[in-house]
């Protein structure tokens, strides 16, 4: 499944990192502690955090994740956005909580 | 041989990150083994950020030669009482402001450890730590 396919089919925010849609998701990886991530994480899964600052896309590039997925309505800071762009790593958003889009992106993508 | 250097400055986390990205892109060219990079740059991630979260500043140098890449992380700061204990998951020294960032877990050192071939940490307090990781490929 690729990260555009994700935006539609759970209705997420696009923040930035458009150019990064077309990337292809493996998994998913949930974690609000960064050396977890750089610890744990693999290439191309979606990472979903509360985290908004701009390390997170720094991690997110370092590992080559698919895409960075904020819950219950977090905004990212502007520098956040930026190197997200330049990156292309999407920066994506959900009003729903960690635990429940935790679950509808298991679903989606465990099939 | 290669060899790259990158300035950190305490308390710069825009930053932190930097140099992790510049080497990756250098032995990514070098068609250096994919697995090598990745814990490469897991390794050399977690020795900026330290030196962001708690030196005054620093200074990272890599080396690629002869199937081995050497990364030098020294810096300038108050050092590490106790080795022993950073070394152990879990424990960490960070302020409330770090950890509120998600950094500041006790996985540092630990994920250093676990991805370089060979970790040497020497420390003086009040002058600062050397980190030297070694990375066969």
């Amino acid at each position: 499944m690729k990260v555009s396919e994700l935006v539609k089919e759970l209705n997420l925010k696009v923040f930035s990192g458009r150019e990064g849609l077309e990337r292809e998701i493996t998994g998913g990886y949930v974690s609000d502690l960064l050396s977890d991530v750089m610890g744990n994480a693999n290439e191309g899964e979606v990472w979903v955090t509360l985290q908004t600052h701009r390390n997170v896309v720094a991690i997110a590039s370092l590992k080559e994740l698919a895409c960075v997925l904020l819950v219950s309505s977090l905004e990212p800071e502007q520098n956040t956005m930026e190197h997200s762009n330049e990156e292309r790593i999407p920066v994506l958003g959900t009003s729903l909580s960690t635990f429940e889009i935790a679950g509808l992106l298991y679903q989606k993508i465990k099939n | 041989m290669i060899e790259l250097k990158f300035r950190i400055e305490g308390g710069d986390f825009d930053r932190a990150g930097t140099a992790s990205s510049e080497t990756k892109k250098v032995l990514k060219q070098l068609n250096i083994d994919p697995k090598v990079v990745k814990r490469m740059v897991v390794a050399l991630y977690e020795a900026e950020v330290n030196v962001a979260a708690h030196a005054w500043r620093g200074e990272v140098t890599v080396s690629v030669k002869d199937h081995q890449i050497l990364a030098v992380v020294k810096d300038e700061g108050p050092g590490i009482a106790d080795i022993g204990r950073a070394m152990l998951e879990g424990f960490s020294t960070a302020s409330p402001k770090v950890r509120e960032m998600g950094f500041g877990a006790g996985m540092g050192l630990p994920n250093m450890k676990k991805n370089a071939d060979e970790l040497k940490v020497e420390s003086t307090p009040d002058v600062g730590t050397t980190v030297t990781m070694i990375f066969d490929f």
